[in-house]
């Protein structure tokens, strides 16, 4: 029992934390001047290098999605409907979660092994002797680069998805496209794919707000760093599959309308 | 310039500095001695505000640091410049990007004037020519030569050396403490360094607080403090080990 409430506490306080982080980051971008060099520099980073684990991503579930819904689909010979269930679960849910995972996994990761090490080499000390505060040099390019390039890389993973479904079904499993197509526009509405790019927002504060978090706050020594690393990933990806849950239940009714 | 009184701080039960108490005048230099674990980087860490005490008062040009906001803390810390004891340099940056951090975030955009503190600084530590270069290409002691070019960049009032010649050769310590010396003297900087280094001590500090079990065991001029006959600080000076106290 004691051990649950020492886990529920750690929660908490962990969630508390960030939620502060995300106050003072939310302040620095009012009050402090963006370091537009840095901001380019993480946005190649964060968002131009995972361009191609997302594609990969991307169309490889799209593919295996689309093979799986069409054998399943063939048995009430609905096999043009096949595309529209890829469309609907690619735009709404798989495209931002499974870039959401890539992200963490490539950038969350670098995030806080860079700045878990810049914490015991001193540089974070260093800078803060130097009139800088980290939040406003270190987290907010991060943070605003990850926000900035999630919706970007699961608009990629959706057409990279879709596309590589639309051309198995033509091209494999001997399905008319044209059908197939015209099905998934009629039944893709836009409220999927806002709901998938609020997602994909959510999804990148959250990275980079836990990422820059364990970083700044990581052991010292070798391991703290591992650690640190290693909590940021598996924390960022929980938080994407919890966040995703509960943004489903809140958004369907909002976005019912569009 | 600066004040401390009562200042403690403690890492769970251990109590790392118990009731520190001195001044520091303007110009002054002095060098802060005593065993590994005594505290002296813990302290030099309060006098910037980088770590907040237990208790206690830090004042800095009559300001207290104390309770100040982080904010509050960067606009005082530009009086400041510290050498770091593993230098600190920003893997991501170059020699001279480095050096003109300090210039660029308090507001400096005229990139001429930026680059002439940057060479006039790598001159004086003799260093011209290695702007470009990655501080992972440069030795031990390259690095501690740059830190101290960007500590001093700005022209702080008060400098801060955290163990400036820890873990370098004998010829590339003495290389420091002249660098150190000819800062101290070219531009009349407040100068606190924490050393356990004795030929550093003696030619740095014009005053020298020897700390001890937490508490400043001895605050008095170099030449009382390398003359004391006090046995205790006599074994310090001389790095004379009792084995039955020494801590491994």
């Amino acid at each position: 029992m004691k051990a649950a409430e020492g886990v529920v506490k750690k929660f908490s306080i962990g969630v508390g934390r960030v939620a502060l982080l995300a106050c003072e980051v939310v302040r620095s971008l009012y009050t402090t001047r963006i370091d537009w060099a840095e901001l380019l520099k993480q946005i190649n980073f964060i968002g131009v290098r995972s361009v191609f684990v997302v594609l990969t991503t991307g169309a490889s579930t799209g593919m295996v999605f689309c093979a799986q819904t069409l054998y399943q689909l063939h048995k009430v010979k609905m096999d043009s409907a096949a595309l529209s269930v890829v469309g609907i679960a690619m735009t709404g849910d798989l495209g931002p979660v499974l870039a959401g995972l890539m992200v963490a996994g490539r950038v969350g990761a670098g995030i806080t092994a860079e700045l878990g090490t810049m914490r015991v080499t001193e540089q974070i000390d260093a800078m803060r002797t130097m009139s800088t505060h980290p939040i406003d040099y270190l987290v907010v390019p991060r943070f605003i680069a990850t926000v900035l390039a999630m919706p970007l890389l699961t608009i990629l993973a959706w057409v990279v998805g879709i596309f590589a479904a639309y051309v198995l079904l033509g091209s494999v499993l001997g399905v008319d496209q044209a059908s197939s197509l015209k099905h998934m526009y009629y039944y893709t509405d836009t409220g999927d794919v806002l709901m998938g790019l609020i997602k994909a927002l959510v999804f990148g504060a959250l990275i980079s707000l836990i990422s820059c978090y364990r970083g700044l706050n990581c052991d010292k020594g070798a391991e703290g760093v591992g650690k640190a690393t290693n909590e940021a990933v598996v924390q960022s990806c929980i938080s994407i599959l919890v966040s995703n849950f509960f943004l489903t239940l809140l958004l369907r009714p909002i976005l019912k309308s569009f | 310039m600066i004040e401390v009184e009562n200042l403690s701080k403690s890492f769970g039960s251990h109590l790392v500095l118990d009731q520190i108490g001195f001044e520091v005048d303007e110009g002054e230099s002095i060098a802060i001695i005593g065993r590994s674990g005594t505290g002296k980087s813990v302290l030099i860490k309060h006098l910037i505000g980088l770590m907040s005490p237990d208790s206690g008062i830090v004042k800095v040009g009559g300001q207290n640091l104390v309770g100040m906001s982080e904010r509050e803390l960067l606009l005082v810390r530009q009086k400041f410049g510290m050498l770091f004891q593993g230098a600190a340099l920003f893997d991501s940056l170059n020699v001279a990007e480095n050096i003109a951090f300090p210039l660029r975030r308090t507001g400096c955009s005229d990139e001429s004037e930026i680059n002439r503190r940057v060479d006039e600084v790598l001159n004086l530590v003799e260093l011209a020519g290695t702007n470009l270069k990655m501080p992972s290409e440069l030795s031990g002691g390259m690095q501690k030569r740059v830190g101290l070019a960007r500590a001093i960049v700005h022209r702080p009032q008060i400098i801060l050396y955290d163990e400036p010649t820890t873990g370098l050769d004998p010829i590339v310590s003495d290389s420091i403490d002249q660098l150190m010396m000819r800062v101290r003297d070219k531009y009349q900087i407040t100068s606190i360094v924490v050393t356990h280094d004795m030929r550093c001590a003696r030619r740095l500090g014009q005053r020298v607080i020897y700390l001890r079990e937490g508490q400043v065991y001895l605050d008095a001029s170099a030449g009382e403090v390398f003359n004391s006959q006090d046995a205790l600080v006599k074994q310090f000076i001389r790095g004379e080990a009792n084995l039955k106290e020494v801590n491994f």
